[in-house]
């Protein structure tokens, strides 16, 4: 491998970490800050894919598009179809139990992957959509793709700058008290519900957000990238295994959980030999599940854990539950 | 020697103690009242005895076994019986099947036992096939009563057994009450109607913040005009 | 017109037995453990593919091979229970969703490693569909029928018969009370998953007879059973056998308007309009 190689793989592998992490950032906005279960990540991500695909490639018979606009239209429009179907979702689930959410999540999810398997007027069905414009595509020549890792990089940093300013602020503060069931906020008459929902679709529009990077990453989108259990799943584990409530921990288990998954599939493509690549692939996943496992089991509070106060909050929490189960 | 002794307990359910050093025993035959003001620990003290509390410091003894960290179904075993103050009976499960639950740990055939239960229930036999659920209040508790004594216990735990019981069944209850201690079982009871079950009790406890207040007969108790100033309503 | 709609009907009734006898060991587990256990369609993958094992690999009669796969489906699930969701049961029931998400894909990983990704059936024999009053019914689909009664006949003389169900079904109602009376309550855990794994099993094989066998069966099916298990009102095991055929029938029914592909959808419509309506299923009070 030459050095251009080695550049362009760097450049490549940093754009999806960058990807990845502004998913995991949105689901530190729902699961780590008020707690919502959401395991429908793959289907906002997939809206804000598909969205910015339609909108931004040129015309084609085969299904609607060719609107050929400018990226950035794109990526808004994207972040506002996801956030406004979170709404939706959300209105309808949120003030019910938690595992509701999840089901309706999964439902939503499960919808979206059919619509783009099967509407091909709309997604042009499993052949996917191509040509997706590269960003500032006819600008000036990019062999390495540098110029897409700085827009991931400064849509990256822009949402971590934004919930951080939010995390500190009087709202994260109720978010975060909201997720500990803090009686103390409903006592103060703070519509929890709105809190929930706000966060809830404040991390989908983070998701469709992410999608849509996704696909000016790549340039072509098919529904099989969005396969529902496999993005949502890889989410979970980075936020789990970074350490759920800090964005910087989120950040980090993209990072890290990136770098198993994508060298393990370096390893397995490079010495496994051809006829066991997809056994290699089910090993992979096998694998993150029982990583999974191990850190919920060993280290529930993740790499990064989000701060001493919340922790031993927690702690009391816990231990207070343990005795309401006479234990 | 005493059937239940329980010896500068302390303890709570994890925060703060709610129980901070009580003194309190129960003689074989006895019932016993424990009252105080809302606060004061006494459901927390009874739970204790349960095994539903954590407890720091301190010892429980019944009949010369120590008690103290036992779990609940071991001390079912020994021959203590609790009826909680609320949800306390299953309410998508029959009258008839409450019954058989409060059984439950009994290997031996309670067939008899059941006839006398509903010989001092008789309301229940009538309703043995009616979801407990969809009983009134005051048939409720009968059922949760009934339920305990399923074991044939020697200690029975009764907390709060008339909260939010109307004037007849409140008086009912404690007749069921006495009735139940002519039979043998020892009653350990909490009780927000003071005078009525101060009246019945050999004993009674004055219980605030989590400690003890005063210990006499229910009669003395009664008749104690400190007692009468703060719980009996002058 | 007339005749379409009972054919699908009796279709509805196939798939509803498949996904009833999902969601009442869903719902059993959540009225014992308090968690909706997301790994409930991939056991039933598993346990289709246990049984194309005995079928196929030691040349059974399907029955036996279910026997078989029952035993090494329960043996599976508890031993996931006892050696991850028991220790994680003190923690908040959340947690327990994601350790069952992680499960789910395990569960999947291993069963696409095992037996491939293709898809696959028990049997290349055709089968003859009957005919009775004009009404097409396979062999397997009137077996399946059957099958899931007997289940549920059995289920619920042991729910309302022997000591453990009862146990049960007081856990279920209050498991503080539970606890008091003396039922040990870990050993309840431990049935529950025992019979909820049981017909889990029995469900996916059923619906490998009904259609074929995929790594992503179960996983396809989670969604209606969760659908029939809040229609039911979770934790009621009695309502996801209505909340099962409530959603096979309108699936079924379904495809005389929208396309086949979208069954999963119809049964997700119906689970949402019941949350918006009546949160606590067909048989619960209203809110």
């Amino acid at each position: 491998m030459d050095l251009f190689e080695l550049f362009t793989f760097v450049v490549f592998f940093l754009s999806l970490v960058g990807i990845y992490g502004v998913l995991a950032l949105g689901l530190n906005v729902q699961w780590g800050l008020t707690g919502l279960f959401n395991i429908g990540i793959a289907g906002f991500f997939a809206i804000g894919a598909y969205t910015s695909a339609i909108l931004t490639t040129a015309d084609s018979p085969g299904y609607v598009g060719g609107f050929g606009l400018p990226m950035a239209v794109g990526l808004l429009v994207g972040i506002l179809l996801s956030g406004t179907i979170a709404l939706l979702i959300g209105l309808i689930t949120l003030n019910l139990r938690e595992d509701y959410l999840a089901i309706a999540t999964i439902g939503i999810a499960e919808i979206i992957r059919l619509v783009l398997k099967n509407e091909e007027w709309l997604t042009n069905g499993v052949r996917g959509i191509a040509g997706i414009p590269r960003p500032f595509a006819g600008w000036f020549d990019d062999p390495t793709g540098v110029t897409n890792l700085l827009v991931v990089a400064l849509a990256l940093v822009v949402v971590y700058a934004a919930l951080e300013r939010g995390r500190q602020s009087p709202w994260g503060r109720v978010m975060r008290a909201i997720r500990e069931r803090e009686i103390a906020v409903m006592a103060a008459g703070k519509n929890t519900v709105r809190f929930r929902l706000e966060s809830f679709v404040l991390g989908s529009a983070i998701m469709g957000l992410a999608g849509g990077l996704y696909a000016h990453f790549f340039g072509f989108v098919s529904p099989e990238a969005f396969d529902p259990m496999y993005t949502t799943f890889l989410i979970w584990v980075m936020l789990i295994a970074g350490g759920s409530g800090n964005n910087r921990g989120a950040l980090l288990g993209a990072l890290v959980i990136w770098t198993i998954w994508a060298g393990t599939e370096y390893l397995t493509n490079a010495f496994a030999p051809p006829e066991y690549l997809t056994r290699a692939a089910t090993v992979r996943m096998f694998l993150v599940g029982l990583l999974l496992e191990i850190i919920l089991l060993t280290r529930p509070q993740g790499l990064l854990p989000e701060s001493q106060f919340v922790t031993r909050r927690e702690e009391r929490r816990r231990r207070r539950s343990d005795i309401s189960d006479g234990k | 020697m005493s059937l239940l002794s329980m010896t500068r307990l302390r303890g709570g359910y994890g925060g703060a103690d709610i129980l901070n050093g009580i003194d309190l025993r129960v003689e074989a035959g006895e019932i016993v009242v424990v009252v105080g003001p809302n606060g004061a620990g006494k459901s927390t003290a009874m739970k204790a005895v349960f095994g539903l509390v954590d407890i720091r410091e301190g010892r429980l003894v019944f009949d010369g076994v120590d008690i103290t960290r036992l779990r609940s179904d071991r001390l079912a075993r020994l021959g203590i019986s609790y009826v909680p103050q609320e949800s306390n009976v299953f309410a998508s499960m029959t009258v008839h099947e409450n019954l058989e639950m409060g059984a439950f740990i009994r290997r031996d055939d309670f067939s008899g036992q059941l006839a006398r239960v509903y010989d001092i229930f008789p309301p229940l036999k009538e309703k043995r096939a009616s979801r407990a659920g969809s009983l009134s209040g005051g048939q409720r508790q009968m059922v949760a009563i009934a339920r305990a004594l399923m074991l044939e216990p020697r200690l029975l735990l009764l907390d709060e057994p008339t909260a939010g019981l109307s004037p007849a069944f409140t008086e009912l209850i404690f007749e069921k009450i006495v009735e139940i201690n002519a039979g043998g079982t020892s009653i350990l009871m909490v009780e927000q109607n003071a005078k009525q079950a101060l009246g019945l009790a050999h004993r009674g406890y004055v219980l605030t913040l989590g400690a003890n207040r005063y210990e006499d007969t229910g009669a003395n108790l009664l008749a104690n005009r400190e007692v009468a100033e703060m719980f009996l309503g002058g | 017109m007339v005749l379409e709609i009972i054919q699908l009907t009796v279709y509805g009734i196939v798939l509803g037995s498949i996904i009833s006898l999902g969601a009442i060991g869903l719902s059993l587990l959540y009225g014992i453990l308090r968690f909706a256990h997301f790994a409930h369609g991939d056991v039933m993958t598993v346990g289709a593919y246990l049984a194309l094992a005995g079928v196929t690999g030691l040349g059974l009669p399907i029955w036996a091979a279910s026997a078989l796969a029952v035993g090494g489906g329960v043996g599976l699930a508890v031993l996931i229970d006892q050696t991850l969701y028991r220790r994680l049961r003190r923690t908040a029931p959340v947690i327990l969703l994601i350790a069952s998400v992680g499960i789910a894909l395990i569960l999947r990983s291993l069963v696409q490693f095992v037996w491939g990704p293709d898809t696959q059936v028990y049997t290349q024999e055709l089968q003859m569909p009957v005919r009775l009053l004009g009404i097409r019914l396979k062999p397997t689909q009137l077996q399946i029928v059957a099958g899931a009664v007997i289940l549920v006949v059995i289920l619920h003389l042991f729910l309302t018969r022997t000591r453990t169900g009862k146990a049960m079904r007081a856990m279920a109602d209050n498991p503080e009370l539970a606890r008091i009376v003396g039922i040990d309550t870990e050993l309840v855990v431990v049935w529950t998953w025992v019979i909820g794994a049981a017909l889990a099993v029995a469900a996916g094989i059923f619906l490998g007879m009904d259609t074929r066998l995929q790594p992503t069966m179960g996983w396809h099916i989670l969604l209606p059973v969760f659908a029939a298990a809040i229609l039911g009102g979770i934790g009621k095991p009695y309502g996801a056998i209505v909340g099962g055929m409530v959603v096979g029938i309108a699936s079924e029914l379904s495809t005389m308007v929208f396309p086949p592909v979208y069954k999963p959808a119809v049964a997700f419509a119906l689970m949402v309009v019941m949350l918006l309506v009546r949160p606590t299923g067909l048989f619960g009070a209203p809110r």
